[in-house]
């Protein structure tokens, strides 16, 4: 067949190229997530040992050829024994949630507005909440520590200003901590929603108008609805990294900041623990599937209702 | 200029007065005044940036005249938002909630007007019994046909007794043989519901069958309202003329005027010609306006008695079954189409390509316009 006239390929070339191409993102999944999630998996059933790998093997081949299996469960037994750790995957669902929520407060009212300005302005609104990204993430959440300071800018000026006597406490705790999720993560919540609010049929509210509705309404009856994937879309994008944060909690958090990032670390470069700190990211991936699949739920049922 | 189905001396339900809607220095609307009777309906024929829409939209609501007054059924409704106008719309593109099943489209309106819930389901029920969706309730509008949804368009609307319904380019979206039967299923719901109806197209065609009046809409002005036939018959400038129909424009100088008579001289027909009818319009140009099922054709000279008669040769023809459409060449080299009905079959009476043929009218036929 010719190569280069696309057209008249037949079905089960089409198909079997279509085969191919949908071949690429599996086989990337393969390689950079199911490989590496699989040794996780296998380190979190392993026990530590002092040495190099700092755990045992999960097959070892004894003399008569046999394979022997040496997994245990300790470590999953010692994550749900200790209270410890319930307490910190608690509170970093707590500090995601609430970071998406305010992401959401946030960004759904920017994403509106961006949908509903001109095309030229949307343009430029958009590289505006796109920009931040061109500087590196650590350096965006380092420079809120220069904000945020007992010395920082925010507090000298509040200072000079007289509103305060002293230099407020905004550094080193959950307040610091949702400022830098919101700030870093807001970009993930404002893109999905406007890409769905910007192709929302306007005739929509003047309908909902036209019908009796006012502007509160016709926003909670017809454009919330319809955003729904969007804002599904958004918080998850926001929920799903903020809930493993290492960076954000480790440089604006306090002490008292309890998160699973900063608990991995420590398992893994502290207590050089690795099948525990193994096991914490099998269980955090675990907590993760849930709102995947309910997103994967919501969507099908979309798509079954015809929109 | 009452329409033909009003009761009695009524006052207007609609009344425009000096209305304008300007977008920067564009005045899409421009010093409107307009009024529509109880149980018209109502048809705003123009093009697409007309200001047809712009007009339709101040109605409804969803746009603020830059000046001007909107009253309906004795209530000025200038500054009244959308939400608490007696009118409902049907959009062009329908507008159908995509999240709502049918029933929940068209009880939507209701809902917001917090009425019972018994009552509510017994209107929505009864609306989708007359626009025949009943066994349509429970779906969503993304499974519907072009037809269902429109009827689903017109159904929310309605079920909300609006004293005004405006309708944008309600047939529009469908096809050619669903348009003719949906056309007469409107006027029959009109007609049954006696809900006034104001409907914007840019469809000649749909205008003058549907509706018993037109307003002829152009550059955010009414160049003519009248009924389909005054609009037709007797447009009132060289645009609706040109807009409303086909029609052959020669252009003309006026001789003399009087006693019912405009005597002009043609140049495309090199001749002078009488038409009966009143002084045209003052204006630096005229035109001489004929359609082209109202001329003669026959390779006969005809008589010269209250007629003008013009010969030409056949330069083109098209052959519809019913009607054969000619385009003859003047002497002069202008052109004018001529329809003529093919009364009989007999081909003898058909002409050919380059025959010599007259043209004639009747005095009474033409018309002398002016811009």
């Amino acid at each position: 067949m010719n190569r280069d006239t696309p057209a008249p390929v037949s079905g089960d070339g089409r198909r079997r190229w279509l085969r191919r191409a949908l071949a690429l993102p599996y086989l990337w999944l393969l390689v950079f997530f199911l490989a590496p999630f699989a040794i996780v998996l296998k380190i979190s059933l392993a026990d530590p040992v002092v040495g190099l790998p700092p755990y045992t093997a999960l097959i070892e081949w004894t003399e008569s050829g046999l394979a022997q299996i040496d997994a245990t469960l300790d470590n999953y037994l010692f994550l749900f024994q200790d209270r410890f750790y319930g307490i910190i995957y608690l509170s970093s669902v707590r500090t995601a949630l609430i970071g998406t929520l305010l992401c959401l407060l946030i960004g759904y009212p920017m994403a509106y507005f961006i949908a509903r300005q001109r095309p030229g302005v949307r343009f430029l609104l958009l590289l505006a909440v796109i920009v931040p990204f061109w500087i590196s993430f650590l350096l965006r959440v380092y420079a809120w520590i220069g904000l945020l300071n007992s010395r920082g800018i925010i507090n000298e000026a509040l200072l000079a200003l007289g509103l305060i006597d002293a230099p407020l406490r905004l550094l080193y705790n959950d307040f610091a901590v949702y400022i830098g999720i919101v700030y870093s993560y807001l970009p993930f919540m404002v893109l999905p929603l406007y890409a769905n609010l910007e192709r929302m049929d306007l005739d929509l509210d003047d309908a909902a108008a036209d019908l009796g509705a006012r502007r509160w309404q016709v926003f909670v009856d017809v454009t919330v609805p319809l955003s729904l994937p969007g804002i599904v879309a958004g918080c998850l994008l926001v929920f799903i990294p903020a809930i493993g944060e290492f960076i954000i909690p480790a440089l604006l958090g306090g002490s008292d900041t309890l998160m699973i990032g900063r608990v991995l670390w420590d398992e893994f470069f502290i207590n050089r623990d690795w099948p525990v700190a193994s096991a914490v990211s099998v269980v955090l991936l675990a907590i993760l599937v849930l709102p995947m699949m309910w997103f994967q739920r919501m969507q099908a049922r979309q798509a079954e209702g015809g929109q | 200029m009452a329409p033909e189905n009003a009761t009695a001396p009524t006052r207007p339900l609609v009344e425009i007065r000096d209305l304008s809607k300007r977008f920067g220095e564009i005045a899409a609307v421009d010093r409107v005044d307009l009024e529509v009777y109880p149980g018209e309906l109502f048809a705003i024929l123009g093009g697409s940036g007309s200001g047809k829409t712009t007009l339709l939209r101040l109605l409804a609501g969803f746009e603020t005249p830059s000046a001007g007054r909107i009253v309906i059924d004795g209530a000025d409704m200038t500054a009244v938002p959308p939400y608490r106008r007696p009118v409902n719309m049907m959009f062009q593109s329908y507008a159908l909630f995509p999240h709502m099943t049918v029933a929940e489209n068209v009880a939507y309106g209701l809902k917001k007007e917090r009425l019972a819930r018994a009552e509510i389901e017994e209107r929505v029920g009864k609306m989708l019994k007359l626009v025949r969706l009943s066994e349509l309730a429970g779906r969503k509008p993304a499974k519907l046909s072009g037809g269902e949804s429109q009827r689903v368009a017109l159904a929310r609307a309605l079920v909300k007794r609006p004293k005004l319904l405006l309708l944008d380019e309600p047939l529009a979206a469908l096809d050619k043989k669903l348009r003719e039967h949906t056309q007469f299923e409107l006027m029959n719901l009109q007609y049954e519901l006696g809900i006034t109806f104001i409907v914007v197209t840019h469809d000649q065609d749909e205008a003058m069958t549907l509706s018993n009046r037109i307003a002829v809409m152009n550059a955010g002005r009414f160049e003519q309202i009248g009924t389909p036939g005054e609009v037709y018959e007797y447009p009132a400038n060289r645009f609706v003329a040109d807009f409303v129909g086909n029609i052959n424009l020669l252009e003309v100088k006026v001789l003399e005027v009087g006693s019912g008579r405009v005597r002009v001289h043609c140049e495309a027909a090199g001749t002078a010609l009488t038409v009966r009818g009143d002084a045209p319009p003052a204006g630096p140009r005229h035109w001489l306006a004929i359609r082209p099922e109202k001329i003669f054709i026959g390779k006969k000279r005809p008589a010269d008695e209250g007629r003008a008669v013009l010969a030409g040769t056949v330069l083109d023809l098209g052959y519809f079954g019913n009607r054969s459409l000619y385009r003859v060449r003047l002497e002069s080299g202008a052109v004018i189409s001529v329809s003529a009905t093919n009364r009989q079959r007999r081909a003898q009476h058909m002409m050919e390509w380059d025959d010599e043929v007259y043209l004639s009218w009747d005095e009474d036929s033409a018309l002398v316009l002016s811009e």
